[in-house]
């Protein structure tokens, strides 16, 4: 079995219809899980207080801000390479995905950036990046829209996506590259910063268990509603078949 | 049973209610988009197939 069989439109429908009612319950039980453990099971952290409750949201929200324009790089790829209108589609559908998640990483960093940096916004590598990404996803999703020919449509805003990518992985680097700003460096995916071995601050367990399983729930959430998504654009691309194939008969 | 949030309560609280409302958002207009285009695409397949 290839996954090149799911290019085909009508497997991939029948496929992840099978899957998509197990996805969307698991990723409810352990985004549901995981907040209530973060918001009423953990305590305030030294210095950000009650704050730190933020991190289960704010995380994994950016988090999927920058791998979502990464999948649809290689969906892109994929479509421009070896035309397969699945992939364009699904690069199309995890658009509005990208962009909620990103919406949701300024906006919950804004409303923890004013008690703890006393203001809303900085013009801080990271941030200023994320909000770069932000308008891509913007322009990404209106480009779709605006041209009338998919093929053309999908050959465009792949392009776009190429471009894109560069700002995606300016936000995921922003704070290695320049050591300076108001955003912290990486403190959770860093092995060092896990098992406690580097001298750099890192999350405490008592937060990093109920984010692990925040985090998870957000990608399940993210994979279920670019399954389905995907299946509706599927369908919204052979409503205008039939009907190009009615005018024709008439 | 609520945890004290003390001085930032309205901060952490207003984080939560705006990102759940925006993800609830994203859901809810994916399935109602989903539904609408599904019944779309049987009622032209009917029509389509019915007229040969």
């Amino acid at each position: 079995m290839s996954i090149w069989e799911y290019a085909n439109p009508k497997k991939f429908i029948t496929s992840t219809e099978r899957v998509l009612p197990a996805l969307w319950a698991a990723s409810a039980l352990c985004i549901g899980v995981g907040l209530i453990w973060g918001f009423f099971f953990t305590g305030d952290e030294a210095r950000q207080g009650a704050t730190v409750k933020i991190i289960y949201l704010h995380v994994p929200a950016a988090m999927l801000a920058i791998n979502t324009w990464v999948m649809m790089l290689v969906t892109s790829l994929v479509w421009l390479v070896r035309r397969h209108h699945v992939s364009a589609l699904a690069a199309r559908a995890a658009a509005p995905v990208g962009m909620v998640m990103t919406l949701i990483a300024l906006a919950t960093g804004a409303i923890w950036g004013q008690p703890m940096w006393g203001t809303w916004w900085a013009w801080d590598p990271r941030l200023t990046s994320f909000l770069i990404l932000f308008l891509f996803y913007l322009g990404y999703i209106a480009l779709w829209e605006a041209i009338e020919d998919p093929d053309t449509a999908a050959d465009l805003t792949s392009f776009l996506c190429l471009v894109g990518s560069v700002f995606a992985l300016l936000s995921r680097y922003a704070v290695n590259f320049w050591n300076q700003g108001l955003h912290q460096g990486a403190s959770i995916f860093r092995a060092e910063a896990v098992i406690g071995t580097d001298t750099e601050e890192k999350v405490s367990n008592i937060f990093f268990y109920p984010l692990m399983l925040c985090i998870v729930g957000f990608v399940l959430l993210f994979v279920a509603l670019v399954l389905y998504r995907t299946g509706t654009e599927i369908r919204a691309r052979r409503i205008k078949a039939l009907m190009a194939r009615e005018r024709v008969a008439a | 049973m609520m945890p004290d949030l003390g001085k930032y309560a309205d901060t952490v609280l207003s984080a939560y209610v705006a990102s759940i409302a925006l993800l609830a958002l994203l859901v809810l207009v994916s399935v109602m988009r989903g539904r609408r285009v599904r019944d779309e695409m049987k009622k032209i397949e009917k029509r389509v197939m019915g007229n040969g």
